[in-house]
């Protein structure tokens, strides 16, 4: 026997709602006995719900007791050592923020402009007809696996480098002192390349949801004052969606940060801090992923933990405020400027 | 429609300067130039993945486990087996949980303070980088039980199902209009099975959306699997036990010297895009159909 089912047809048409109920109402009514099940119900739904409180809870109560012991071995030193020698228990995690920062921020410096480029040209040149396909495609991009773009860097993207660009690159630039050495082709500017192709889609994602937001009399009134369509977009649409564009560029930041696979495939896993961008580094997720599983010793596994506990907390505030910028924008408050 | 002579004045043909339409024109080239640049690497990476991996997919690749190094043959019958077992694993806990989460939200949490900490958090938790993920998920899984296991690769993926399918559960579940629910209350049905047969039900294709999206999502994680499911040469159909995983033999096989096994990630690569590529279609597909069959 057991409790009726509702087993109608899966579309509900308009008004059939009703109807549909009606002709079942007899079942359902004694289907739901009672208050106790109703008070079952949202407890196991409130418990989900604190599911999720509890899973973040974990994380860091995790993060902080495994990380506890490095923590007091090296107090706040840990950050600012650049020695990583598991075989004498010594460990600064120096080299690791340094390469995360420098990989993270060159991938933001490649990857903005295109990001903007492409939602400007989807939400205001593109012909109507393109605008869905257009946006799908570059979505698409989000969609690969971390895993196959290290692959494809490997094997397609690091060979270019090392054939072409880097000796371009040290030919024109090299007095700069940021592209000299030998071009190995796997280092720092291959892992910025890579990472820069994965956080395109979340940064033009966001910008094309912010310029959308901006309300359309905004463009028509700067149109109408004789502006030219970039002068339209420039004064009309840009400026309205600063707050909401750097929100995007700070949640892809969070988005280079933390990412693995990839970078750890290219970046040649060398915990150095070298100034050109063609040596090899270390970021902090890399480092977790290369040593964890072989990481011998509690005070090794500890200092990794920390690593994670730091990469952890910096997401999180990257995030938080990434989020607050968008929302300024989105919730119908766009955030004027008065420059 | 106001006739042309009744506007103040008409400058449509007043001319703009060289310098503005000039300017003009460049933007208007940089930002096709940048779609060119974005479209470059995805068609290189998917060109590559099929010039690459078609080849190598046979039927061998598809029903053996991999040879010893630098031995011609085998496949990732394991890994492709694997990485579908720690996905039902991570699935069948994730999906109940995120779906309580987001009914939680939408039916129970509307505005309140409590309900938006949980939405808060869910957004946060979307934001953590799957690495640390794994690194709990050892702590959790592996510490206590001992060893690497597919059970703590699948609580990994479950974490980072969760507040994809809550969030969208909890939009999905907002669309049903609040008539929908009040007529089932007038006829005398309870709050529960309202929220089951009638909101949950109504919002099924958008809760599937979410689901799938979170699925894809997962699908080709690698870094929370690292030192939670760790890989495995063999058959594995324990819960704890190691286990082979189809992003993972990627990930070994494209960074070992070997040129057999450089080979067989570009096919195992091939295989995991498929799976994803579809899932999104599927979602695509169901999107298209409308977020609420005819609820409206």
């Amino acid at each position: 026997m057991g409790a009726p089912r509702l087993t109608g047809p899966q579309p509900v048409p308009e008004q059939a709602v009703a109807v549909h109920t009606a002709t079942h109402s007899q079942a359902l009514i004694h289907a739901g006995d009672s208050r106790r099940a109703d008070a079952a119900f949202f407890y196991a739904m409130l418990a989900c719900g604190c599911s999720v409180l509890a899973l973040v809870g974990l994380i860091v109560y995790e993060l902080i007791t495994k990380s506890s012991l490095s923590w007091h071995a090296f107090g706040w030193k840990f950050f600012f050592r650049s020695d990583w020698d598991p075989v004498n228990d010594q460990f600064g995690a120096l080299p690791f923020v340094y390469g995360t920062i420098v990989s993270s921020i060159l991938a933001l410096l490649i990857a903005v402009p295109l990001a903007v480029g492409v939602a400007v040209y989807i939400t205001e040149m593109a012909p109507r007809w393109l605008r869905g396909s257009l946006a799908f495609t570059t979505e698409l991009l989000a969609a690969i696996p971390s895993v196959i773009y290290g692959l494809w860097a490997i094997f397609v993207l690091v060979p270019l480098l090392r054939q072409y660009l880097q000796p371009w690159l040290a030919k024109y630039l090299g007095w700069t002192g940021l592209f000299e050495g030998p071009p190995y082709g796997i280092g720092m500017l291959a892992a910025g390349i890579i990472l820069a192709v994965m956080v395109v889609p979340i940064v033009s994602s966001i910008t094309r949801e912010v310029m959308t937001a901006v309300p359309q009399q905004q463009r028509e009134a700067v149109l109408a004052l004789g502006a030219t369509r970039w002068e339209m977009i420039r004064t009309g649409v840009l400026r309205n969606a600063r707050a909401g564009i750097m929100g995007g560029v700070i949640l892809g930041l969070g988005r280079a940060l933390g990412e693995t696979m990839a970078v750890t495939m290219v970046i040649g896993n060398r915990p150095e801090i070298a100034k050109s961008l063609f040596a090899p580094g270390y970021t902090m997720a890399s480092v977790i992923a290369n040593e964890f599983s072989e990481a011998t010793g509690d005070l090794y596994l500890s200092a990794l933990v920390e690593v994670g506990l730091a990469l952890f907390l910096v997401t999180i505030i990257v995030n938080i405020v990434a989020q607050l910028l968008v929302w300024t924008v989105t919730r119908g408050t766009p955030a004027r400027s008065h420059a | 429609m106001p006739e042309k002579t009744m506007l103040p004045a008409d400058f449509s043909d007043a001319p703009i300067s060289l310098w503005r339409r000039g300017l003009n024109f460049l933007v208007s080239a940089a930002a096709i130039g940048a779609v060119v640049v974005v479209l470059m690497p995805l068609g290189a990476v998917f060109g590559y993945l099929i010039y690459k991996g078609i080849g190598s997919i046979n039927w061998a690749f598809l029903t053996q486990i991999p040879k010893p190094p630098g031995e011609a043959g085998g496949g990732m019958a394991n890994a492709i087996a694997g990485s579908v077992y720690i996905l039902l694993i991570a699935s069948s806990m994730g999906v109940p949980l995120g779906i309580g989460a987001g009914i939680y939200l939408s039916e129970y949490g509307r505005g309140t303070r409590f309900g938006n900490l949980i939405r808060f958090t869910a957004d946060v938790l979307n934001g953590v980088p799957s690495i640390i993920v794994g690194i709990v998920a050892y702590g959790l899984v592996v510490l206590t039980q001992g060893h690497f296991s597919a059970l703590a690769g699948g609580v990994a993926l479950a974490i980072m199902m969760v507040p994809t399918i809550t969030r969208t559960t909890e939009e999905m579940l907002l669309l049903v209009p609040q008539a929908v629910r009040e007529a089932a209350y007038g006829l005398g049905v309870s709050r529960w099975r309202t929220t089951l047969s009638i909101t949950l039900r109504t919002a099924t294709s958008g809760v599937i959306t979410g689901v799938m999206l979170a699925f894809a999502r997962v699908a080709g994680e690698t870094a929370p699997l690292l030192f939670t499911a760790f890989g495995n040469q063999y058959w594995n159909w324990k819960l704890e036990q190691p286990t082979a995983a189809l992003s993972l033999q990627i990930f070994t096989y494209a960074i070992s010297p070997f040129d057999e096994w450089h080979r067989q990630a570009w096919a195992g690569a091939l295989i995991l895009i498929v799976l994803i590529v579809t899932s999104v279609g599927a979602v695509r597909l169901v999107a298209n159909r409308g977020m609420l069959k005819g609820a409206n």
